[in-house]
């Protein structure tokens, strides 16, 4: 009962600094944080320890305030070295300095196939795995209560440089199936896993619907492929993981502890030689960074370029990121850049001089995070449609964010999207309008009227 | 270019904040971004990157595919000079009379309505949007070349200030701009605009026989006649001038720019080939003009409905407002089922104004900006469609 799903609408935004298959050797950097703010729909932050106090990977560091049985949870064992605050005092990172040598909090192997769901629920709420259980509408963590119609898993990313899934996850197969099995549990539906020609050999389980996606970015967005297989309507809900989620959660089960380890893959067009390193989720970029970056000013990014959030030289990864993307800064004046004729300037229109299609599909470009012109009023019509591969309309969902419409989001699709899914309309977007943020916002009013 | 950089760092301090000229902030700001794009960028969270495009380079395309049917207009207006007033001349005598009744026009519409922009943007603070640039080109080539320039500055203000700044600017109008600069003229100097004010004559007197009758007006007057439209057309006092070739290549008098449409084609060519323009909106207004004429062929109750078919695609401005003004993309239906249908009526009703009310020879004026009117009405049923089709799936 495998689908295959062919979409036509999107566009890959192709960059240098495509990540070598290979993970290279790294001193791990000395320590590691947990960011409340990687957690969207979080109410508030609870924390469950205090500065200087000792932690192992699995220990309990705080809770949202609203949900106050899912821990978040130390990825590392150490010493809890910072905690971090902003206005208002709210917390913006928990760092942890780590030892040398990790220490887990045990939970105890557990027989995945006689596994009820209560008792499924309850170790991932626990153990600091729960975090990686998504919820749609919204995209914020799920709520241990809800039982979801299906569970969706994109095994392919199609995100510019995104690490590759196959790769990421080799020798976790076990884990990854095991997690599969888990996730069974936890829904009276479905599970289905979104594969392209390559990953799907690598993802395949008996216990999950696999079905094939083929097209541009944003073809491997879960949220796309939950449009096409079993879209999601007012009142329901769907959960999605990651890969990495999966294989995470399924050795929590197997070996009975939280395994935050992870390859990131360090991309971009300023990296000297991008390639894979394993981490542990939230690591410091410090070590990462030093002496492999070109010269120059240059902007990190914890995540990709469409979705993903600027952090420092000194910055952290986030919650839910597998690779570190480095592009320079755009703060140059460009002469004339308005109007003169450009085939280095990615676009992905034809307008007149945006001669970057003449590079064809395999040209890699080199972006700058120079916002190439000014915020106008949206003028352009028709072609954000062109890169939302849903049956959605963006521009109205916007204006019906904008003008706080609650029926007509409703309406228009709010619950079947989230940020990623219209990230390329920001992009190709000609009034250079925060289109993530504006959908985030129309996405808490609806989730929180 | 680092010594223009420079420049305007040295001058930019002045009207910043807290410099002499603060109050003129975004008029000078409007300047340096033409030769300075800026260096503004992406914030910490959403796309770290963007595309190259801006509305700048998007409103130049549209500017660009219009300079086929300027150059053309600048020529034929002094070509209509000459064959009126029974002189030959040479090719850049034709241009040359020609640019000096075109280019103060130009002068005068984007004068004063960059103007009223700068000022709106300095009251209001905001930066200056780039949506006139493109009106400020379309105002001129709608209008006679014998216009008096007050009228275009008269015109030009009126549609800049009602047509646009009262709703909030680029991007918010309701009706075309250009096109309500045109609508004005036409209700409230209609003597200026209708009749023999095709041709400009100057000093002379136009040749014995002259008539500046287009082909639009031939048409509402043969409404009354027996005579057939197209013998009505080829007994033109200038022989070979209202052929269907002579026509579709555009030289013959009309406004400025919408006489060829030829050179229309080309620019629509530019605008789909850029993606700029929907061409679905271009197909659909010839469609609809094409659809509507045919049908006025089978009943053909008079000698103008009986004009053949592709007869209408060639005379008056229809192909430079289909390609030019119906797709303008804030005024234009804005969902993609909705361009087919918003097209679609602007044809027809262009057709059914022309034929059924002769009173308002060109009928693609008012056809678009009723249109204009209703483009929100289509989007929204196609909108609706869009929701029924979500709201039928959750009950499945």
């Amino acid at each position: 009962m495998s689908q295959s799903i062919k979409l036509k609408k999107g566009f890959d935004i192709n960059l240098k600094g495509k990540a070598e298959k290979k993970i290279a050797e790294l001193a791990q950097p000395e320590t590691f944080a947990i960011k409340p703010t990687d957690f969207l729909g979080m109410s508030r932050a609870k924390l469950l320890v205090k500065e200087g106090e000792s932690v192992k990977a699995g220990t309990p560091i705080m809770i949202d305030k609203a949900v106050e049985d899912v821990f978040y949870c130390s990825p590392v064992s150490g010493e809890v070295a910072e905690i971090v605050r902003g206005a208002k005092r709210k917390i913006l990172e928990v760092r942890i300095l780590a030892d040398k040598e990790i220490e887990y909090e045990s939970f105890g192997q557990q027989d995945v196939s006689s596994l009820t769901k209560a008792a499924a629920i309850d170790l991932m709420k626990k153990s600091g795995v729960w975090p990686n259980v998504i919820q749609r509408p919204f995209g914020v963590v799920a709520d241990p209560n809800d039982t979801p119609k299906s569970i969706f898993i994109s095994a392919f990313d199609t995100h510019p440089l995104a690490a590759d899934q196959n790769f990421t996850l080799q020798g976790d197969e076990k884990y990854f199936e095991a997690g599969i099995e888990v996730l069974s549990k936890l829904t009276e539906g479905k599970i289905h896993i979104g594969v392209n020609s390559e990953s799907a050999d690598f993802f395949k389980s008996s216990k999950a619907q696999v079905n094939t996606v083929s097209g541009p970015h944003p073809a491997g967005n879960v949220g796309v492929q939950i449009h096409h297989v079993d879209a999601v309507n007012k009142g329901e809900t769907v959960w999605t993981v990651a890969p990495f989620g999966v294989a995470q959660i399924g050795k929590l089960f197997l070996e009975g502890k939280y395994d935050a380890s992870r390859v990131v893959a360090f991309t971009g067009s300023e990296v000297l030689t991008p390639q894979y390193y394993k981490t542990y989720t939230g690591g410091c970029i410090n070590k990462m960074v030093d002496g492999t970056t070109k010269d120059g000013f240059v902007r990190f990014i914890s995540g990709n370029v469409l979705t993903g959030t600027q952090i420092n030289s000194t910055g952290y990864l986030g919650f839910y990121d597998n690779q570190l993307t480095v592009i320079p800064e755009g703060d140059q004046y460009d002469f004339m850049g308005w109007i003169l004729p450009t085939t280095e300037k990615l676009s992905f229109h034809k307008a007149f001089g945006l001669l970057s299609f003449l590079g064809g599909k395999k040209k890699e470009f080199t972006l700058t995070t120079n916002m190439r012109g000014q915020h106008r009023a949206f003028v352009q019509s028709g072609e954000f449609e062109k890169v939302v591969p849903m049956d959605v309309l963006p521009t109205y969902l916007l204006k019906a964010v904008l003008s706080e419409d609650f029926e007509q989001m409703e309406g228009l699709g709010i619950y079947e999207v989230i940020e990623e899914d219209l990230a390329l309309c920001e992009f190709i977007d000609a009034s250079k309008n925060d289109v993530q943020a504006i959908l985030r916002e129309g996405l808490d009013l609806v989730r929180t009227s | 270019m680092k010594f223009i950089e420079d420049i305007f760092a040295k001058i930019r301090p002045n009207f910043e904040k807290g410099g002499k000229w603060e109050k003129f902030y975004y008029v000078y700001e409007a300047h340096e971004v033409l030769l300075l794009a800026p260096n503004k960028t992406t914030g910490p969270t959403g796309a770290q990157v963007r595309d190259a495009i801006d509305l700048k380079r998007m409103m130049m395309t549209v500017i660009i595919a219009m300079i086929p049917c300027l150059i053309f207009g600048i020529w034929n207006a002094g070509h209509q000079h000459y064959i009126s007033i029974g002189e030959v001349a040479s090719l850049g005598d034709k241009f040359l009379t020609g640019a000096i009744l075109v280019v103060p026009i130009i002068a005068v519409s984007y004068g004063v309505g960059l103007g009223i922009e700068f000022t709106f943007a300095t009251i209001n603070r905001h930066e200056v949007a780039e949506g006139f640039l493109v009106s400020g080109m379309l105002i001129p080539l709608v209008m006679p070349a014998s216009i008096p320039l007050w009228q275009v500055g008269l015109a030009t203000a009126f549609a800049v200030i009602l047509g646009k700044e009262v709703f909030g600017g680029t991007g918010m109008n309701i009706l075309n701009v250009a096109l309500i600069a045109r609508a004005f003229l036409y209700f409230a100097y209609p003597s200026q605009i209708s009749g023999d004010v095709w041709t400009y004559f100057g000093d002379a007197s136009p040749v014995e026989g002259f008539s500046g009758a287009t082909p639009l007006a031939i048409g509402a007057l043969s409404v009354e006649g027996t005579q057939s439209m197209v013998s009505l057309l080829d007994a033109h006092w200038y022989e070979g001038m209202f052929s269907f070739q002579n026509m579709f290549i555009g030289i013959m008098p009309g406004s400025i720019g919408e006489t060829s449409t030829l050179m229309c084609l080309i620019g629509a060519v530019i605008l789909v080939v850029t993606g700029v323009g929907s061409w679905k909106i271009i197909v659909s207004v010839f469609a609809g003009a094409f659809g509507m004429a045919t049908i006025c062929n089978i009943f053909g109750a008079n000698e103008y409905m009986l004009l053949p078919a592709h007869y209408h695609l060639v005379i008056g401005g229809l192909a430079f407002g289909a390609v030019f003004m119906a797709t303008d993309p804030v005024s234009a239906a804005q969902t993609e089922t909705g361009k087919w249908i918003y097209g679609f009526l602007i044809g027809a009703l262009t057709i059914i104004i022309r034929v059924f009310n002769p009173a308002y020879p060109e009928g693609i004026m008012l056809a678009i900006l009723l249109m204009n009117v209703f483009a929100p009405l289509i989007d929204h049923y196609v909108v609706g469609a869009n929701i029924k089709r979500r709201l039928k799936r959750a009950t499945v």
